[in-house]
């Protein structure tokens, strides 16, 4: 438990007024993701401890640099959990690298994105100072939602000192159960399944199997199971933490991964390779050696986006963004780091 | 300048504006006759009234592409309004600017159930979004009091919310894509068809950015399947206290209500004079809480909040056993605001919101207040997220009363930031709370939100004067944000 705001104010400050880059980071448990920064390390992770927290109030405020796991535990003692369900890719994860990745695991289709769950933060722009923005309220429209913005710009507008995040109780119970499907099929049950009040809490399409997550009071699960069939899973919280955490054999490939985002009743795609769905079927994994450009054109096709989550060579990780969105992009970078210092390069080259 | 001068560049302005949109636009669409202008001279918040050099009413996004360019090219603001019901003086008109009403863009494009999305025009209104889901079993979640008249447009620029909040989420949890004209009159589509999209969230910056950063011309939002049952409980409490730690011990049982409402004696009293509901008249409080999902789980839920009422302290739980009585129970509270106005010449309704903890003492503090202003005061309270809207009886016709209770109003809401709360929840900042901006951020926060407002609108024409205060605004009204133990604005001279 530390605060070490000044001493990261001060870092920056210098890196602003000698113009040099600065790497901002924790644990690197996310390094993996975005284009690699060259820059003087800032290391965030001394930055850490839960400031408030109050089950009552579904709030809870911490230092970026608080390990993801910490705050995990604490909330279980109150029966409550991060209902965004992040991947935390090491145990060292920290809550600033979190938000800045935007990452949200299986139950993001069904209750929110981390983004959807941020309700304040205090950061560092690039000028070095310190601001604070939202708060420990759910409802809050006073100025500019800043702090959403902040998720997921990998740290390219700001350095994220504190976060304050909604928290939501965990259910009574789970079950997973498992049906054999085609992909058509998976796709079309998970859409069908969502047009309908069910306690679904997660799905996943493996290629063969479709899992099904459901969370509630043991009668609505009970209620459910007759709606969506299948067979029941043994206890399944481990299958579950495997999958986002790429612990599934799915992820074990040295080859490209991709994660295609689009509507979730998009009919399969046909590209080569080795495909996972989640999301009910808005997010796609795609194991695939098939050049970057056409796995991009068959996505804009349908309108969605494609990422490469995992890959190496000269390939833009980020879907290439139109040059009007683009140029809106780059006006918000200026506004906040007018001398580029943070993370520049890391999500597109131009910010 | 003289006077003379700027009245006679403004009016040359104006008659080049009027003349230049009749090229663009059918005649019947360019409105600049006084007589034409009035009805938009002020949205929900009548006590703001100003009339526009013109309005406009296009109804294809290539006109408002054109539009905006021209504004754009004559340095004219442009103000853009949906249905006008905001609360905050959002819409208020630009006395040197345009009116871009959005009111022709009332399609809904296209509903789409396999994917559970519904494409809208901004001048769609709320409630019609709902009624066109309904035969898939589908609906759209965020549902503002004003849902019967309120645009899809104004509820993005204004980030608006509702009853069912805390479970369901504001505007920005419940939209999917938005087509947003730029002041260069560009088309930006922002969000996909997808959860996320690739860049900077401008999905989140654009909800409740007030029509400062853009025109919203298009509107995807996300459909939910509507829940299999919903419940209404109502419960009676002698003491406001007792009714706030009842809101407190519901969620610590792990129950996310889809709607938890309280309402005060003297909101109780007037409700019921208006609408014979059959509340509980001389409680202190009464509670609301709405419980929803499937059959099971909300049979399990209703027993188990009876039973965490009943201990809190409840004098009376009563459990809605039909549709009819569940909508009965809802009457009351969703009459509120007009039986307030029933029982007073005017009213005045607040937005701030708290950390729900704090609520005895705001309530007190809030008591006191009312005492000190002689304005009595109703209290309405989405007490499942802390969003409390204070209605401060008064009478416009007495000379001084309004300027009081402006007054009374500014100072509940210093006092909602002050215990570590917000000056808006849902309303927005708009021309009203602009001055308690100031109270919430400091000079760096403030010139940061300038910043973003430069970023996408460079010359300052969208909205203009609204949502965040200039430095020189907040020192002149004397704000004290005391930001790590320093005086506020140092480098501004003090008026």
């Amino acid at each position: 438990m530390a605060d070490i705001s000044e001493q990261l104010q001060q870092q920056v400050r210098s890196a602003v007024d000698s113009r040099r880059p600065l790497s901002i980071h924790a644990r690197k448990t996310k390094s993996f993701y975005g284009h690699p920064v060259e820059g003087t390390p800032l290391d965030v992770s001394g930055h850490n401890g839960i400031l408030h927290y109050e089950p009552t109030e579904l709030v809870i405020t911490a230092r970026a640099g608080t390990p993801l796991p910490v705050i995990e535990q604490t909330l279980a003692e109150e029966g409550q959990m991060l209902a965004f369900e992040p991947p935390h890719f090491g145990e060292a994860a920290t809550l600033g690298g979190t938000i800045a990745c935007n990452l949200s695991g299986p139950r993001r289709a069904y209750a929110g994105a981390a983004r959807d769950f941020v309700l304040g933060c205090k950061l560092i722009n690039g000028q070095g100072e310190i601001l604070q923005f939202g708060g420990e309220v759910m409802k809050n429209v006073a100025g500019y939602d800043v702090s959403r913005l902040m998720a997921g710009a990998l740290g390219t507008l700001g350095v994220l000192l504190e976060v304050s995040l909604k928290v939501l109780p965990r259910a009574e119970s789970e079950q997973t159960v498992v049906l054999e499907t085609s992909d058509a099929e998976a796709i079309e049950r998970m859409n069908g399944w969502a047009r309908k009040p069910l306690p679904i809490t997660a799905t996943c399409y493996d290629g063969a199997s479709l899992y099904v997550r459901l969370a509630g009071t043991q009668s609505t699960i009970r209620a459910a199971r007759k709606v969506i069939g299948g067979e029941e899973m043994p206890p399944t919280r481990t299958w579950w933490n495997k999958l986002k955490e790429q612990q599934h054999a799915f992820f074990s490939s040295s080859k490209p991964l991709w994660r295609l985002s689009l509507a979730s009743n998009t009919p399969p795609i046909k590209l080569d390779g080795k495909w996972l769905y989640e999301w009910g079927g808005a997010q796609r994994w795609l194991v695939s050696e098939e050049p970057a450009e056409r796995i991009r054109r068959a996505v804009e096709k349908v309108d969605g986006h494609a990422t490469l989550y995992r890959g190496a060579g000269n390939i833009e990780v980020f879907h290439p963004l139109p040059e009007a969105m683009m140029k809106v992009q780059r006006n918000l970078k200026q506004a906040f780091d007018p001398e580029r210092i943070f993370n520049p390069g890391r999500m597109y080259k131009q910010i | 300048m003289s006077t003379t001068a700027k009245q006679s560049t403004a009016s040359t302005t104006r008659e080049i504006l009027i003349r230049r949109f009749k090229a663009l636009l059918p005649a019947e669409q360019v409105l600049s006759s006084a007589e034409d202008l009035h009805p938009y001279e002020c949205d929900g918040l009548s006590a703001y009234r100003k009339l526009p050099l013109a309005v406009v009413l296009p109804d294809t996004i290539e006109q408002v592409q054109k539009i905006v360019e021209l504004c754009a090219e004559l340095d004219v603001p442009v103000v853009a309004r949906g249905a006008g019901t905001g609360l905050s003086g959002g819409a208020l008109p630009h006395d040197q600017g345009v009116l871009l009403s959005l009111a022709r863009f009332n399609r809904i494009l296209q509903v789409d159930p396999q994917q559970r999305v519904a494409r809208v025009q901004p001048g769609v209104r709320n409630l019609a979004i709902s009624e066109a889901a309904a035969p898939f079993g589908l609906y759209y979640a965020p549902d503002p009091s004003s849902q019967i008249a309120c645009s899809i447009g104004g509820n993005v620029a204004e980030n608006a919310g509702g009853v069912h909040c805390l479970k369901y989420g504001l505007t920005v949890h419940n939209i999917q894509q938005l087509k947003v004209v730029t002041i260069d009159g560009e088309l930006l589509t922002i969000g996909g068809s997808g959860l996320d999209a690739a860049g900077y969230d401008l999905l989140a910056l654009m909800t409740g950015s007030e029509g400062m950063l853009g025109v919203i011309v298009e509107v995807t939002v996300k459909l939910l399947p509507k829940p299999e049952r919903a419940q209404v409980i109502l419960a009676a409490f002698d003491d406001v206290v007792n009714a706030g730690q009842a809101v407190g011990n519901i969620i610590s049982a792990g129950i996310i209500p889809a709607g938890l409402e309280m309402m005060d004696k003297l909101a109780i009293q007037a409700a019921e004079d208006f609408v014979h509901a059959g509340y509980p008249v001389g409680a202190a409080a009464i509670l609301l809480c709405e419980l929803d999902g499937t059959n099971e789980e909300v049979s399990a839920h209703v027993y188990q909040v009876r039973e965490i009422l009943n201990q809190s302290g409840a004098t009376e739980v009563r459990t809605a056993d039909s549709e009819a009585e569940r909508m009965n129970f809802w009457k009351g509270r969703k009459a509120a605001f007009p039986a307030v106005g029933r029982i007073s010449p005017d009213y005045y309704c607040m937005d701030g919101t708290i950390p729900r903890k704090h609520l005895p003492e705001v309530l007190r503090k809030m008591a006191d207040m009312s005492k000190e202003y002689d304005l009595p005061v109703a209290n309405v309270f989405h007490a499942g997220d802390g969003n409390l809207h204070p209605l401060i009886l008064y009478d416009a016709n007495k000379p001084g009363e309004l300027e009081r209770t402006e007054e009374f109003g500014g100072k509940i809401l210093e006092l909602c930031v002050e215990v570590g709360g917000t000056i808006t929840g849902e309303h927005g900042v708009g021309m009203e709370k602009i001055n308690q901006m100031c109270v919430q951020f400091d000079a760096l926060e403030l010139t940061q939100f300038h910043a973003i407002k430069n970023a996408l609108d460079p010359k300052g024409l969208l909205n203009p004067g609204k949502a965040v205060p200039t430095l020189h605004r907040c020192a002149e009204f004397g704000a004290m944000h005391v930001h790590h133990g320093e005086l506020p604005f140092p480098e501004l001279d003090r008026f």
